[in-house]
């Protein structure tokens, strides 16, 4: 990893001034968190500059994480579909998915800054289970709010965190899943600034997490294009293709190709599409595009995938939008469950529910002008499927 | 009307969740009658951030009656003419920017508290509630910084709101000693410019009263909302904020009067 080389401006750098990315972004947080949220900037800021702060991520990435993570021809997918897909294998980093890339982040910064406890959200509980993972190993305690529901929905999930030594608080407000639980996490963190570090799961929420989750996120990207130019001769591909939640996998791989022609595709789930069809709003600390009523009253979203079940999206997605560098997509729950399906018989990889919405994207416009035959394709898959079979045999859509 | 604080005895702010109930304009006229010098309408929002279990279940249920911030304020329009105390709105900046400033002008709002809207994001809504005649109050907390709170007391209008606690709303057992100081501190930079009013945990009379020494006032909202959630009925509520106004008015008070308060523009 090169540290000095990274320029600071220009696309997927370093934010405007008060964390802006357009008009969106910002820090609408309470009063009473405006210090939290300039001290975690200024401390973000003074370790991503410290060549020792890096080297030590960089370790841990290496013989914790298991990166760099494998990049992966889907051989025969590619032949049936007429393309060449490159996959960058995120389900095989430790805790199975891309979270632990930002929660290894957010915990050395953490212990830095003296804190002692890691609070934390979870949906799906992928991000709930990496940082109980960061906790045990750094000696920190973790907190963690998950919705009723989707304590329901990932049981399994929720004894893993326990089991890593952490404290899963079950937040029964509102719609009891991911939205709820951020608000959840946000007023505990109020209560707890002093000793505790809010470990935000995405690429959202005030000043500075957009850009420090992002910039935890963007050795997806980084490696992917090394990876890729030793297997393309064109030395980028032609698309560039992740799935959207909240959009820290997609930010994280955007990151290594956004001054490269690469297109880039963002897909979101059809019944949680913030990008798609969102409005500008303020949510969990940031302006960006939300699902909502007329009124301003936050929607619900649904999906098959319990991590992309969110009515907000990263500010900077919604800023990639509005310049259109990358372009977002939907796709349905039952699109998403044969994706599921057909990479586990093609390639041996049954991948997470999210990370399936990128492959249906795939598998639709294969062909098309979208994309077109001999088409070369980098797709992150996020994370493995362990977590989602006994919903798949359930045949649970939704 | 126009937000006007100016008063020789400390300051009461009751609050109501606008459409908790069907008849909810009933606690605006109990509260008046009680003696409030002003009254906090809150706009239900689906995500309150900074509120505590007793505003969220306030929320969620005029929400699941079906109030909507525009039905709220017709609401208070009708009730223009039996009003005669101001009233603020407290409302998350997604639900405020929505709205517009112009759209509270119209109803006769004269203060807007917008707890999501600090200083770096607060100045468009200054200049325009400014140009539209609203207050907007700002709120300091106990971690507030100096410097952060002489441009807190530079830039609010009307009064200045002052946390009482590093955490959510709702009630406490005892006003937090950190009230004590940021009242101090707001008071030693206002210099008597404005008034510095205490919420958050305010629950009882004596509660009240402490705030009233230690501020100008008091906000009182999660201990009202418990009763109404609990089924009091506003003859009910009036009696609890006749309690506080008689706590406020039988302690030492330290509130000076004001000859001149931004937002009187009569």
């Amino acid at each position: 990893m090169t540290v000095s080389a990274a320029p600071r401006s220009g696309v997927m750098r370093e934010p405007a001034d008060g964390g802006r990315f357009g008009e969106f972004g910002g820090r609408f947080v309470p009063e009473s968190l405006v210090p939290a949220c300039a001290e975690l900037e200024e401390a973000f800021r003074d370790a991503w500059s410290d060549p020792a702060f890096r080297q030590q991520l960089d370790m841990f990435r290496t013989v914790y994480a298991g990166r760099p993570t494998a990049l992966t021809p889907a051989w025969n997918l590619s032949a049936e579909l007429g393309l060449t897909l490159l996959l960058k294998r995120e389900d095989l980093a430790h805790t199975g998915s891309h979270k632990i890339n930002n929660v290894l982040g957010q915990a050395l910064l953490a212990r830095r800054m003296g804190k002692t406890r890691l609070i934390a959200e979870t949906g799906a509980g992928s991000h709930g289970v990496a940082t109980a993972t960061a906790a045990a190993l750094f000696g920190l305690q973790a907190t963690v709010y998950m919705g009723e529901r989707d304590m329901q929905r990932q049981a399994l999930n929720v004894f893993r965190m326990e089991l890593l030594g952490a404290e899963v608080v079950p937040v029964t407000s509102g719609s009891r899943t991911l939205k709820d639980a951020t608000n959840e996490a946000m007023r505990q963190w109020v209560a707890a600034v002093d000793d505790s570090h809010f470990c935000l799961g995405s690429v959202a929420g005030p000043h500075p997490y957009p850009w420090m989750v992002r910039e935890f996120q963007r050795v997806i990207g980084e490696e992917a294009r090394r990876q890729v130019a030793a297997e393309l001769s064109t030395g980028v591909p032609d698309v560039v293709v992740a799935c959207v939640g909240g959009g820290s996998n997609a930010a994280g791989t955007f990151a290594g190709f956004a001054d490269t022609a690469a297109r880039l595709i963002g897909v979101e789930a059809a019944g949680g599409a913030a990008l798609t069809n969102g409005t500008p709003g303020v949510v969990h600390g940031s302006r960006s595009l939300v699902l909502q009523d007329e009124h301003g009253q936050i929607a619900e979203a649904h999906s098959v995938a319990a991590g992309l079940d969110y009515p907000g999206v990263g500010p900077e997605h919604a800023q990639l939008n509005r310049s259109r560098r990358a372009t977002y997509v939907t796709v349905t729950d039952e699109e998403v469950v044969e994706a599921v399906r057909r990479l586990a018989r093609t390639e041996g990889i049954i991948c997470a529910l999210e990370s399936a919405h990128a492959v249906a994207w795939v598998l639709r416009a294969a062909g098309t002008d979208e994309l077109p035959r001999g088409s070369t394709v980098l797709l992150t898959l996020s994370g493995r499927g362990d977590k989602d079979v006994m919903q798949l045999r359930a045949g649970v859509t939704a | 009307m126009t937000l006007r604080l100016a008063t020789d005895r400390p300051l009461l702010i009751p609050y109501v969740t606008g459409g908790l109930t069907p008849d909810w304009t009933g606690y605006l006229l109990a509260y008046q009658d009680a003696g409030a010098d002003a009254i906090e309408v809150g706009l239900p929002f689906s995500d309150p951030m900074l509120d505590g279990t007793t505003i969220q279940q306030a929320s969620d249920r005029a929400l699941q009656r079906g109030a909507t911030p525009g039905a709220i304020l017709d609401d208070l329009a009708a009730m223009r003419d039996r009003l005669h105390v101001p009233i603020i709105v407290m409302t998350y900046a997604n639900l405020a920017l929505k709205l517009g400033v112009a759209r509270f002008a119209a109803v006769g709002v004269t203060g807007l508290i917008v707890p999501d809207l600090p200083l770096e994001e607060s100045a468009p809504l200054e200049a325009e509630t400014e140009a539209a005649g609203i207050d907007l109050i700002l709120l300091a907390a106990p971690s507030t910084p100096d410097d952060r709170l002489a441009e807190i007391c530079r830039r609010s209008r009307g009064f200045v709101y002052a946390v009482s606690v590093m955490g959510v709303t709702g009630e406490r057992t005892t006003l937090a000693p950190a009230a004590f100081s940021l009242a101090r501190r707001l008071k030693d930079e206002l210099q008597a410019r404005l008034p510095v009013l205490i919420g958050f945990g305010v629950s009882t009379p004596e509660q009240a009263a402490a705030g009233g020494r230690a501020g100008d006032g008091v906000v009182v909202a999660s201990a009202l909302m418990r009763r109404v959630l609990d089924g009091a009925n506003p003859s009910d509520v009036r009696l609890d904020v006749v309690a506080l106004r008689a706590a406020l008015d039988g302690g030492e008070s330290a509130a000076q009067p004001y000859a001149e308060i931004s937002g009187d523009r009569r």
